[in-house]
């Protein structure tokens, strides 16, 4: 980390930023857009931002929000806010107009696929928000981008046709309610054609990324997880987030987000 | 403008505010939010002779204002920072001081001798309170005889600045404070965190790996204050305070309390800017109050 010191190219800030939209999308998710007055850093795929919750004091900590998209031109990026305990709650509660404290960039983001890859991007959960960035962003022609998302019954799914032109996109619920029935580990283009893929990226609940990086493992498929490790500051101090690596413990919020599964002990 | 510089010992402070150990890695972590020369000093992640992995995740929770860590003292060993970090510092022109921690007498020596020869680390923070390792640690803290054995011992061997920082986690905090300055401390830092827990109630588990962990943030700070009031009227040598501050008026408070210096610890997790306006808010509260210098309301506590 050292010899960073002096070529360091995105450097972190604390910023006041607008909060210029905040529209529901389900039952419990919420899209929220942010507007910096100056220019933002350059943010890729992976990478998250920490969000202060100001009006609850109860809430001592800031939450992190893995990045859902940019807009450079606007100045603006967007997070998806999935209802999952106090402080995302309060969090969806915010007016536009209203000034949000945010600590970005932060993280390493995924390593983007090669001209000719064929990827797939799994996400769950609050998981689906760096993989329709990742759709969006990694360069590749839609016909090369396989999107699969999954939820419990389609109104936990989130309306995703933004980022139809990027890829094409597969669902499933546990229910059969869209898509097909059971987990993401179950659908056809998953079960029947991983090892077709150059690359698999996946965010979402740990026994999902769990599963799809052993079955990537197996399959000799190049994975990078995205982990949700909790944390306390983002920017590698507190070291409360670390996870198990092959080369000892890792700080989630420096040295990852993003890990290639071969560098993390969950085969074992 | 007032005067902000303060002494512990020999060593300067351009200003009253040092980061806290644990809570600004090595400096450089920090580097992106505030300029480290502004700092009265920065007082690096816990070290150790030989790495450390530290304990299992999860190592956090969050509490009703504040956190509970049990990190376990995870760094990479004193070897690492002389090879690899301290040749990146020590053209800073700041104050770096080595959180030092042992399992035994003879580790903290050893370290001590080998943080000795660094001519660009003026002090070191000999840690007798960490709460979440093993072996050594608070278990040196916690009791008069140990906590004067293992500062006499490193004593003999360091001849600049010691600050000695203590575990609250005892019945009679000044009585552990006393003992280190009749053993050659030339300042105590204080508290350390307060040994706590987080049970999840849905799970009938605790929420740390380790179950206990340290307790820190504002939930703290009333107590620290009162450790840092009692510290200042039982011992001569600079008291450095903290627990618990959040801005320029919590620092103030443990000014008037009797320390000479603070350390922002936990604040800094939330905002790592922070530092500054509390350098800039101890200024302007002398400046409104008329003194010309931080060192006119050390410990002028009024009652």
């Amino acid at each position: 980390m050292w010899s960073k010191w002096e070529i360091r190219g995105m450097k972190k800030a604390v910023s006041e930023l607008l909060l210029i939209e905040n529209t529901q999308l389900n039952h419990d998710n919420f899209r929220l857009v942010l507007q910096s007055e100056t220019e933002l850093p350059q943010m890729v795929p992976g990478q998250f931002v920490n969000v202060q919750i100001r009006q609850a004091t109860e809430i001592f900590l800031r939450r992190p929000f893995s990045v859902m998209d940019t807009d450079v031109k606007n100045r603006t990026f967007s997070l998806l806010v999935k209802i999952l305990g106090r402080g995302s709650k309060v969090l969806t509660t915010c007016q536009p107009g209203e000034k949000i404290s945010v600590i970005l960039p932060l993280g390493k983001g995924f390593t983007m696929p090669s001209t000719t890859d064929k990827v797939l991007l799994v996400g769950g959960g609050s998981g689906v928000a760096p993989m329709l960035f990742l759709a969006r962003a990694c360069g590749l022609n839609p016909d090369q981008v396989h999107v699969l998302l999954g939820a419990r019954t389609q109104a936990d799914h989130i309306d995703v046709r933004l980022y139809q032109p990027f890829g094409k996109f597969y669902y499933t619920t546990e229910n059969g309610s869209l898509g097909e029935k059971g987990f993401v580990t179950n659908h056809t283009v998953y079960k029947s054609k991983l090892a077709d893929f150059d690359r698999v990226y996946a965010c979402g609940p740990g026994p999902m990324m769990k599963a799809v990086a052993a079955d990537a493992a197996t399959a000799g498929v190049f994975c990078e997880v995205s982990l949700e490790n909790m944390m306390a500051c983002g920017f590698g101090v507190c070291l409360c987030c670390v996870e198990k690596t092959l080369s000892g413990n890792k700080c989630v919020c420096t040295e990852g987000p993003v890990f290639n599964i071969n560098e993390l002990t969950w085969q074992n | 403008m007032a005067e902000l510089a303060v002494k512990i010992k020999d060593l300067r402070l351009k200003n009253p505010v040092l980061t806290a150990s644990g809570t600004c890695g090595f400096g450089e972590e920090i580097a992106d939010f505030v300029d480290l020369r502004a700092l009265g000093g920065v007082v690096m992640k816990g070290t150790t002779l030989k790495p450390r992995e530290g304990n299992d995740y999860p190592r956090m929770a969050e509490t009703a204002s504040g956190m509970l860590n049990a990190v376990g003292l995870q760094n990479k060993g004193v070897n690492n920072f002389v090879k690899n970090i301290y040749p990146n510092i020590k053209a800073i022109s700041t104050n770096f001081i080595v959180n030092v921690n042992g399992s035994t007498v003879e580790e903290y020596v050893e370290l001590t001798e080998i943080i000795n020869e660094l001519d660009q680390i003026p002090a070191i923070e000999l840690n007798i309170s960490c709460p979440n390792v093993k072996e050594g640690g608070m278990a040196f803290g916690v009791s008069c005889a140990s906590a004067e054995r293992v500062v006499k011992a490193v004593r003999k061997v360091y001849g600049k600045t010691l600050i000695v920082k203590l575990s609250p986690n005892v019945t009679d905090i000044a009585e552990i404070a006393r003992a280190v300055e009749s053993e050659g401390a030339d300042s105590v830092s204080l508290v350390n965190t307060f040994l706590g827990m987080a049970i999840d109630a849905k799970t009938r588990k605790p929420v740390l790996s380790t179950v206990t962990g340290g307790l820190s943030g504002p939930a703290i700070k009333p107590i620290a204050l009162r450790m840092v009031w009692q510290v200042y009227h039982a011992v001569t040598i600079p008291v450095i305070g903290m627990g618990g501050i959040m801005n320029a008026t919590d620092a103030v408070e443990f000014i008037l309390a009797g320390a000479t210096a603070v350390q922002v610890g936990t604040a800094m997790f939330i905002d790592p800017t922070v530092p500054a306006s509390i350098i800039e808010g101890i200024d302007h509260y002398l400046d409104a109050n008329q003194y010309r210098s931080v060192n006119e309301i050390i410990g002028s506590l009024q009652i």
